[in-house]
């Protein structure tokens, strides 16, 4: 069982990325789950989404987990969120920042020593570049693709084209790309 | 002629779209609806489906919920295959068009996307809105996750339409844990479940000018018992039907459904009762529990909340010593229902377990594998020392200090 937990923001499309994470994991006979924690939210509120995969039917309803992967998607929130609750000792941190990794550690105390399992990419500056707006979401599932090595990029956006299909071709091409940047891009 | 819908043999869905596609491929005639959070996906989907062509129904909007259930009694009367949805306060507002739509005898499917009663408002999931629809004369069905909500809502209208039952069913799923939750689901092609559902024979309709029929007239102390008491006879006897169709189901499906659901019961010394997604945590909890410390417990599930399964309860828990039955519902006053439920059943049977009551996740208070695995470990607790050991009734994974009711020593 792989368990993610995304902090992000209402409006900055946590929802939809676990949503087309697990989307797209289906397609390799994989069983998930994608949720999230919100409600009357309003845009701009913290919320926690959250996707579990596994080989079997995935019984656990709980929203309790110790993830194996934690992706920040707004830059803010690794300083003000609890990013590091439940963590597990292999807990992989993808956070988006415009800052490099020692700048950002030195900032978090949570984070401290754990040089070998926190990984930046600024996905907001991606969507910026390539989508026109603050999306951090799919350069996000980029950078979660190539550190957990779970797909082949090409692959990944193989399927991730299905998921988008009912968008028109300018915005699918954009996410091609802000998920190709960040594969490329995250470190 | 609507358009055809595609579905793949697998999706990723969430219970609200799961059902709002049984919907649209049971080829629902009308759909009187009323938006609330978290059940509103599941119309405004079928709302879609009629503006886009993929379903030749009915979508009409109402100014409440008390309006979206007399509207589905008026199509259901006139001969229809009708269907809504709703949660919570909406659902309370219908209840009193709840009584008159079973009094009727009208075949209504409504998926019940289970939430918290205000106040303090909230939006998220528990069962008091379920267990508000106890009394009103619906069958009560409940989904465990997202697929369930779907070949139940499928199940709900061969259930309603049959001619020896004719009583309206509820679906339930509980707010956003189901109905929010996307999922692997497997549907029926669009044929299949076209052919599983079939076409509505509807009886006494309204429409049918040549036998004018009455519906909703009145009675007083001549008759109204009467009445009422083929109502509750009406639901007793459905059992067999739903056991019908849920083979049926399998058949096409390879997915069985029983009014009550056992995992790893066989040889349980302990157990733990539940509706909803907390069985499947609950059934995860049991699993660990039997190989971490070799405490044998299982899971007791409800599918099938009306007509309440007292003999397939009692049958099911011969042999387990202590269980622990679990409300999602703040009990007001007294003993949670679902445990008056099950432990009137078993203060029928020969060896008199002993029956603990565990309030727990109102307004979507998450319920863990761990908090699971302590409630069981209380009844194994019981098993050793030969009495309750605990309060009869205890609050679980509550803020602040220990909240519990009635001590019982039995020794």
């Amino acid at each position: 069982m792989t368990e993610i937990r995304w902090h992000s923001r209402a409006g900055q499309g946590a929802v939809s990325g676990a949503k087309g994470l697990g989307d797209v994991v289906a397609t390799t006979g994989k069983e998930v789950q994608a949720f999230a924690l919100y409600g009357s939210a309003k845009r701009g509120a913290a919320l926690r989404a959250y996707n579990r995969i596994s080989d079997e039917q995935i019984f656990n309803h709980a929203k309790f987990m110790h993830p194996d992967f934690v992706l920040v998607i707004d830059p803010a929130l690794a300083f003000t969120d609890n990013i590091e609750v439940n963590e597990k000792p292999e807990t992989k941190y993808i956070i988006t920042t415009s800052l490099s990794k020692e700048e950002l550690i030195a900032g978090i105390p949570a984070l401290a020593g754990k040089e070998d399992r926190v990984y930046v990419v600024d996905c907001v500056q991606i969507s910026l570049d390539t989508i026109k707006r603050s999306m951090p979401n799919a350069p996000m599932l980029g950078a979660f693709v190539k550190i957990s090595g779970m797909f082949e990029l090409d692959y990944f956006l193989e399927n991730m084209k299905r998921v988008l299909k009912k968008f028109p071709q300018k915005i699918i091409d954009a996410n091609m790309e802000a998920i190709t940047r960040a594969y490329n891009e995250v470190k | 002629m609507a358009v055809e819908f595609e579905v793949n043999e697998r999706e990723v869905w969430d219970g609200n779209y799961a059902a709002s596609q049984a919907l649209r491929q049971a080829d629902v005639d009308v759909v009187v609806a009323y938006p609330i959070t978290p059940s509103t996906p599941i119309v405004e989907n079928y709302g879609s489906y009629v503006g886009n062509g993929y379903i030749d129904g009915e979508f009409i909007m109402v100014e409440s919920e008390h309006a979206a259930m007399s509207g589905c009694i008026g199509a259901s009367a006139a001969g229809g295959r009708v269907a809504t949805a709703t949660s919570s306060q909406g659902f309370a507002l219908m209840v009193e068009v709840l009584y008159q739509a079973s009094g009727m005898r009208l075949p209504i499917v409504l998926n019940v996307v289970n939430r918290a009663l205000a106040a303090p408002l909230n939006v998220r999931g528990d069962h008091a809105d379920m267990y508000l629809g106890r009394d009103s004369g619906w069958i009560q069905m409940g989904a465990f996750n997202a697929q369930e909500a779907y070949d139940l809502a499928l199940c709900a209208f061969r259930i309603a339409e049959n001619h020896s039952v004719r009583l309206p069913v509820m679906v339930h799923q509980d707010g956003f844990i189901t109905s929010h939750t996307a999922q692997n689901v497997y549907p029926l092609s669009n044929e299949a479940a076209a052919k599983f559902v079939g076409v509505i024979d509807p009886v006494d309709d309204m429409l049918d000018f040549s036998r004018p029929v009455t519906y909703g007239a009145q009675t007083e102390e001549d008759w109204h018992f009467e009445h009422k008491a083929k109502q509750h006879k009406a639901i007793m006897d459905s059992k067999p039907v739903i056991d019908a169709i849920f083979a049926e189901f399998k058949e096409i499906s390879g997915r069985e459904y029983k009014r009550v659901e056992t995992y790893d019961m066989e040889d349980a010394d302990v157990c733990i009762i539940g509706l909803g997604t907390t069985v499947e945590t609950a059934r995860v909890a049991a699993k660990e529990l039997r190989k971490e410390k070799g405490i044998k417990a299982g899971v007791l599930a409800i599918r099938c909340f009306r007509p309440f399964p007292y003999e397939e309860v009692r049958e099911a828990l011969e042999g387990v010593k202590s269980i622990a039955v679990t409300d999602r519902s703040s009990p007001g006053g007294a003993m949670g229902a679902f445990y008056n439920e099950v432990a009137g059943a078993m203060a029928t049977s020969k060896a008199r377990p002993m029956v603990t009551n565990y309030i727990y996740g109102l307004g979507g208070r998450d319920l863990s594998i761990e908090n699971v695995k302590t409630i069981l470990t209380e009844q194994q607790a019981n098993v050793d020392a030969g009495y309750i050991t605990t309060d009869l009734q205890q609050f679980t994974n509550l803020r602040g200090p220990h909240l519990g009711f009635f001590k019982t020593a039995r020794s």
